[in-house]
């Protein structure tokens, strides 16, 4: 392979990405690309998107149990407290969730013991 | 000269009294260090348990805190019986507990009752690493439309920035499906353990994300991580698997807001490795 060959193979990768995570809906056909005022648009909503999910609570509640602010979907800091965390994984404790999956072949399983 | 009170020989010199102070933290099967004396100015090796007990105990549940899904796997015993012998046998070596634990991971690995449990170890390094991008420095994800502007030539010689919070792990397991079912993100279920999966760490904003990546894309990213071109990146993940998809990847690095910088030559700035 020569230099200019992956230069452009590079440059084509690039283009491919780009116009990827720019459209992230594609159209009816699934072939139009968006106008570049549809483009910024959806970038935008995507932005306001992103800053709304920033919330500057969770540094308080970082250091006990990180797992509060564990990011997916719906998730938010207030619904999980610490407090909440923690008193759940008591309850759901068997010792060693994963006694059931110690045969290395066959029924493998995280479902607690009762 | 100062001397003792009880044998008029000189006392011993600060760092030295320093040291037996700090070894007999570590080992209980070492007396209370001497002339340590109470309130009451009396010697008392059962105030000085307390305070061996506290410094061992506060190291352990801070390990509980950090590690909360390897708890959960394990029970309160055995994960404190392990988090003991791990603070004896590695004490913090900075004042700052926050970078403490790092070496728990490896020390899971090579701990021999958890050996049943391979996946442990695996589980432990996706919780360090979820702490390690939390604290990790802020950086602004790089608009993709940048990238228009490199003329194509210049391609073969293009490295990428990698917002300081990226990491990835390759895992012999399915440790992040363990982990996401320990941690109460997915309800418990059965397993495939020859499933070894493949995981990219990053904060872009304000929420730790995880993902599963393909074994090819784990080589791709850390190759990126250890600053080689992209050229370079391609190959080594090509040879790992050659239906590799750059393009795909890209996206995927791009829509994860892990790109936040590129250049003609490796960064001057060496990323700092926690």
């Amino acid at each position: 392979m020569s230099n200019s060959s992956t230069a452009l193979l590079l440059a084509t990768a690039f283009s491919t990405a780009i116009a990827a995570t720019m459209v992230p809906v594609a159209n009816a056909d699934g072939m139009k690309m968006m106008t570049k005022e549809q483009m910024m648009q959806t970038r935008a909503a995507n932005q306001k998107r992103a800053m709304a999910q920033k919330l500057e609570k969770c540094f308080g509640v970082a250091l006990k149990g990180h797992n509060d602010c564990y990011a997916g979907a719906g998730t938010t800091c207030a619904g999980t407290s610490s407090a909440d965390y923690q008193g759940n994984a008591f309850k759901l404790v068997a010792h060693g969730t994963c006694t059931t999956m110690h045969t290395p072949k066959g029924d493998g399983s995280l479902t607690p013991k009762a | 000269m100062p001397a003792t009170a009880e044998s008029g020989l000189p006392a011993p010199p600060l760092h030295e009294r320093q040291r037996a102070f700090a070894d007999a933290i570590l080992n209980p099967a070492l007396a209370a260090p001497a002339g340590l004396l109470g309130p009451d100015g009396v010697a008392s090796a059962h105030r000085f348990g307390v305070y061996r007990n506290n410094v061992v105990m506060g190291l352990i549940h801070l390990l509980e805190d950090k590690f909360p899904a390897v708890l959960r796997l394990v029970g309160t015993p055995f994960f404190q019986a392990m988090a003991q012998a791990f603070v004896l046998s590695c004490p913090p070596q900075s004042p700052i507990l926050l970078q403490y634990g790092g070496q728990f991971p490896d020390f899971i690995a090579r701990f021999t009752p958890a050996r049943e449990l391979p996946y442990l170890a695996d589980v432990a390094r996706i919780e360090q690493a979820y702490l390690e991008a939390y604290h990790a420095e802020d950086a602004d994800a790089l608009d993709p439309s940048a990238f228009l502007a490199i003329a194509p030539q210049d391609f073969d010689r293009l490295h990428l920035q990698l917002h300081p919070s990226v990491q990835v792990l390759s895992c012999t397991g399915p440790a992040l499906r363990i982990w996401q079912m320990n941690v109460g993100d997915e309800p418990l279920q059965p397993v495939d353990l020859g499933e070894a999966q493949c995981v990219l760490v990053s904060r872009p904003e304000a929420l730790v994300e995880l993902r599963e990546i393909q074994g090819s894309s784990e080589v791709f990213i850390s190759s990126l991580l250890d600053q080689a071109s992209v050229v370079t990146a391609l190959q080594r993940a090509l040879a790992a698997d050659p239906e590799f998809d750059l393009s795909a990847n890209l996206a995927g690095l791009l829509e994860a807001q892990c790109i936040v910088g590129f250049g003609f030559a490796p960064p001057d700035v060496k990323r700092n490795d926690p």
